[in-house]
């Protein structure tokens, strides 16, 4: 009694921690809270996983339960047959393996294939400074070039061709920036259109014709009709998303513009392109528009398709943006205009950064769906993946694949698609303001 | 590639709006190649290997032209072209001749304005069905659910066939012979109908065709041939000669393997003289040199070669010659005389 503390239902010492029951830790309280909550959740995840099994089952033996090194269909299904039994139904990856370089490039020519992949690493290298803002901006000088570059090398041809284009839009950018002093700002701007069009139409081509004379520097030419494959799909996506950004931006302010014919021209752009499905543009420019130009012309096919697609994405997108501009609060304007800032300034400074931001996700998906319409140009005669896997499949050795082929090409596009919407979401966050 | 392709097309376009419109040998002969138009891709008539060379029946109608006109089989670039842009393709003056087994029809001859210069194949509307099915000819498909490509002549072909033989079926509409393929063997119809030829090329694909029977009823006339634009009867004289060149070679016996010797010197039998341009000037008539068929020949041989190297029985595909035999073996090839 007096010395309590040797009192044996006394503890002295803390217990030592033990684990959580089993029950509510790791993987099993999981798939206890996720999984089995209750009964009906419980039924419905069986049901599911044993969907997802039925669907495995059958879709990954097809996968590797394959032939990689046939030379035609038969021998696919006969070095199947030989290697997993009778009966086996496996893909014929050989087709991939054959043609992979055709779904890539199309016909072009295989020994000019660098120039291409050159052009695929300097886009990258283009796009770099635009996408991310950590990049030193002398870097965007090369993104100016990029396009002469790129035409330049895919088709090849003279370089002076190319050279003659950024020389036009160096004389306009002159004539924009030294003219307002001398015939004001209005009479710059028509300058600056006019100067680099009567330079193009009437200088250009002796002036190109003799420096080729002196200084024959350029690449052997390469015509449309070898582009191809996922070359194809690419060049036409990335050149309408680069052009129907701005173009859309353009419409954009105009359907919101207080001058009336601007107005007019915008909204009835719009209004028009968006009524009309892409297919039917395709097919003005496949076909229509050889009726109206005189014969003899040749316009090229790749260049019209392109026209065509970027202008649908442009009105596209300026709906898009119209949205962001719409969902601006009007105390934004009324703060731009109280800075003392001009329409230009508060439209570069303070309406479109916040527009574009609210418009990230929907201009994403306007690009993603711009770039998975591109098939559609199979259908004009455009040998894009799609057009190629109908031609894959008239050889007499491969006929009667589908969907080794069509597999391939959505995982192409998946992966380019995927890389897009990922990409929006890094920069949806680094523009994350609200806190 | 961007603004300045546009810009730069846009100008050579301008610069070469002015130039004048001759004929088309002549636009041929500058510009030194056939811009022949083909299909996209179709079995044993038209197809580019892993190289990008195209290669099949209606390919080498092209390939003779480019030696007859240029003496060179490879001088002739191809513009794939789909069902739906094949006729603007030829009309705008996109590709000389159109050689994609188009069917010749009165109304495309007369109304879309096109002159058709002869048939290099004679095909036919048929029917596959599983052997499991049972039926052993076509009037036996009532009620069978039909697998049919929209929008061409077969529709209207088994409209008719089923109503004059007053018995009903059920069209499932497809889009492309692939897809057809895909629902056939899948189930979804009972009869799959195209072009015979189409069902020879298709049943050779599967993994076991002898399951598979293609009914004897041709319920339609497909007579396939090149065609060029009305206008330019020199042209057209031109592509016409060219193919009665190659189906005279194999009536005469010149091959390719034996058309060089043949045409060294004249030999016994003057049609092959004249045809290989060693008497007469059948090739200055034209407006091509004197040994123009010989080219054509030399180019991939005679007609039955062309056959049977892309969708003769040895082949894949494995079509008879039937209807598309010489008129002297019962087939319907019956050339003019070159005289």
């Amino acid at each position: 009694m007096t010395n309590s503390s040797n009192a044996s239902y006394v503890r002295t010492e803390m217990l030592g921690e033990k684990p959580a029951p089993v029950g509510q830790t790791g993987i099993i309280r999981w798939f206890r809270e996720n999984l089995f909550s209750s009964i009906p959740n419980a039924i419905m995840s069986l049901v599911a996983l044993w969907m997802i099994y039925l669907v495995l089952s059958h879709v990954l033996p097809w996968i590797f339960q394959s032939s990689w090194n046939a030379n035609s269909l038969k021998e696919c299904r006969a070095a199947i047959k030989e290697a997993y039994g009778e009966g086996t139904h496996g893909a014929c990856w050989a087709v991939i393996r054959e043609r992979f370089l055709q779904l890539i490039y199309g016909f072009y020519p295989s020994e000019l294939y660098w120039r291409p992949n050159l052009a695929f690493i300097g886009m990258l290298v283009a796009l770099a400074p635009i996408l991310f803002n950590k990049l030193p901006r002398k870097m965007l000088g090369f993104t100016a070039l990029y396009p002469f570059l790129a035409f330049w090398l895919l088709w090849g041809g003279s370089v002076w061709l190319p050279f003659m284009i950024i020389t036009g839009f160096v004389l306009g950018y002159v004539a924009f920036t030294m003219l307002p002093h001398y015939i004001g700002t209005l009479g710059a701007t028509i300058a600056a259109f006019l100067v680099p069009v009567l330079f193009w139409l009437l200088l250009a081509g002796p002036f190109a014709s003799g420096m080729q004379s002196i200084a024959d520097v350029g690449l052997e030419p390469v015509e449309s009709a070898k582009f191809g494959g996922f070359m194809l799909s690419i060049l036409i996506g990335i050149t309408g998303i680069v052009m129907s950004l701005p173009i859309g931006i353009l419409l954009a302010l105009g359907r919101q513009s207080d001058l009336l014919i601007v107005k007019a021209i915008c909204v009835g752009f719009i209004e028009f392109i968006r009524g009309v499905p892409l297919i039917t543009l395709l097919f003005v420019a496949s076909t229509l528009l050889n009726y109206f130009m005189p014969p003899g012309t040749t316009f090229d096919i790749i260049l019209r398709v392109i026209i065509m697609v970027t202008l649908f994405a442009s009105a596209y997108m300026a709906e898009v943006i119209r949205g962001g501009l719409a969902a601006l609060p009007k105390g934004q304007y009324e703060g731009a205009d109280s800075l003392g800032l001009d329409f230009w300034q508060s439209t570069r400074l303070i309406i479109m950064p916040q527009a574009l931001k609210i418009s990230i996700p929907s201009i994403v998906s306007t690009f993603i769906g711009l770039f998975k319409d591109t098939v559609l140009v199979s259908i004009i005669g455009l040998l894009d993946p799609i057009g190629l896997s109908t031609n894959i499949r008239a050889d007499a050795a491969w006929n009667g694949i589908i969907w080794e082929l069509y597999g391939f090409i959505a995982l192409v596009f998946f992966i380019f698609c995927f890389s897009m919407s990922r990409y929006s979401m890094y920069l949806e966050r680094k523009l994350q303001t609200s806190h | 590639m961007k603004k300045s392709a546009f810009l730069g097309t846009a100008v050579a376009a301008t610069l070469v709006a002015g130039a004048s419109f001759a004929g088309t040998l002549e636009d041929v002969k500058a510009k030194g190649h056939v811009q022949c138009g083909v299909s996209t891709g179709l079995v044993g008539f038209a197809a580019a290997d892993a190289n990008g060379n195209w290669d099949g029946f209606d390919v080498s109608v092209c390939r003779a032209l480019a030696a007859a006109v240029l003496g060179d089989p490879q001088a002739v670039k191809f513009t794939p072209t789909t069902g739906k842009t094949r006729f603007t393709a030829l009309a705008s003056g996109e590709v000389d001749v159109l050689a994609r087994n188009t069917t010749w029809t009165f109304s495309r001859d007369v109304d879309l304005k096109f002159t058709f210069i002869g048939v290099n194949y004679y095909d036919g509307q048929g029917f596959m069905v599983p052997k499991a099915l049972g039926v052993s000819s076509a009037k036996d498909l009532d009620g069978a659910t039909v697998c049919i490509q929209t929008g061409t002549t077969t529709e209207l072909n088994l409209a008719d066939f089923f109503r004059t033989n007053n018995i009903s079926y059920e069209p499932v509409p497809i889009e492309t012979n692939a897809e057809a393929q895909a629902q056939y063997l899948a189930g979804a119809c009972d009869v799959y109908t195209t072009d015979a030829s189409g069902l020879a090329a298709t049943r050779a694909t599967f993994e076991s065709p002898a399951e598979h029977t293609v009914l004897p009823e041709i319920i339609s006339k497909e007579p396939l041939g090149p065609l060029v634009r009305h206008g330019d009867d020199q042209w057209a004289d031109i592509v016409r000669w060219t193919l009665n060149a190659l189906i005279a070679a194999e009536e005469l016996g010149v091959t390719s393997a034996n058309v060089k010797d043949s045409a060294m010197s004249a030999g016994k039998n003057p049609e092959v003289n004249r045809l290989l341009g060693t008497e007469g000037n059948l090739g200055e008539m034209l407006g091509l040199s004197a040994d123009w068929a010989k080219n054509a020949i030399a180019a991939g041989g005679n007609y039955g070669e062309i056959f049977e190297r892309n969708i003769g029985e040895k082949t894949a595909i494995g079509i008879s010659r039937g209807l598309n035999a010489q008129w002297t073996n019962g087939g319907l090839l019956y050339t003019p005389p070159f005289r």
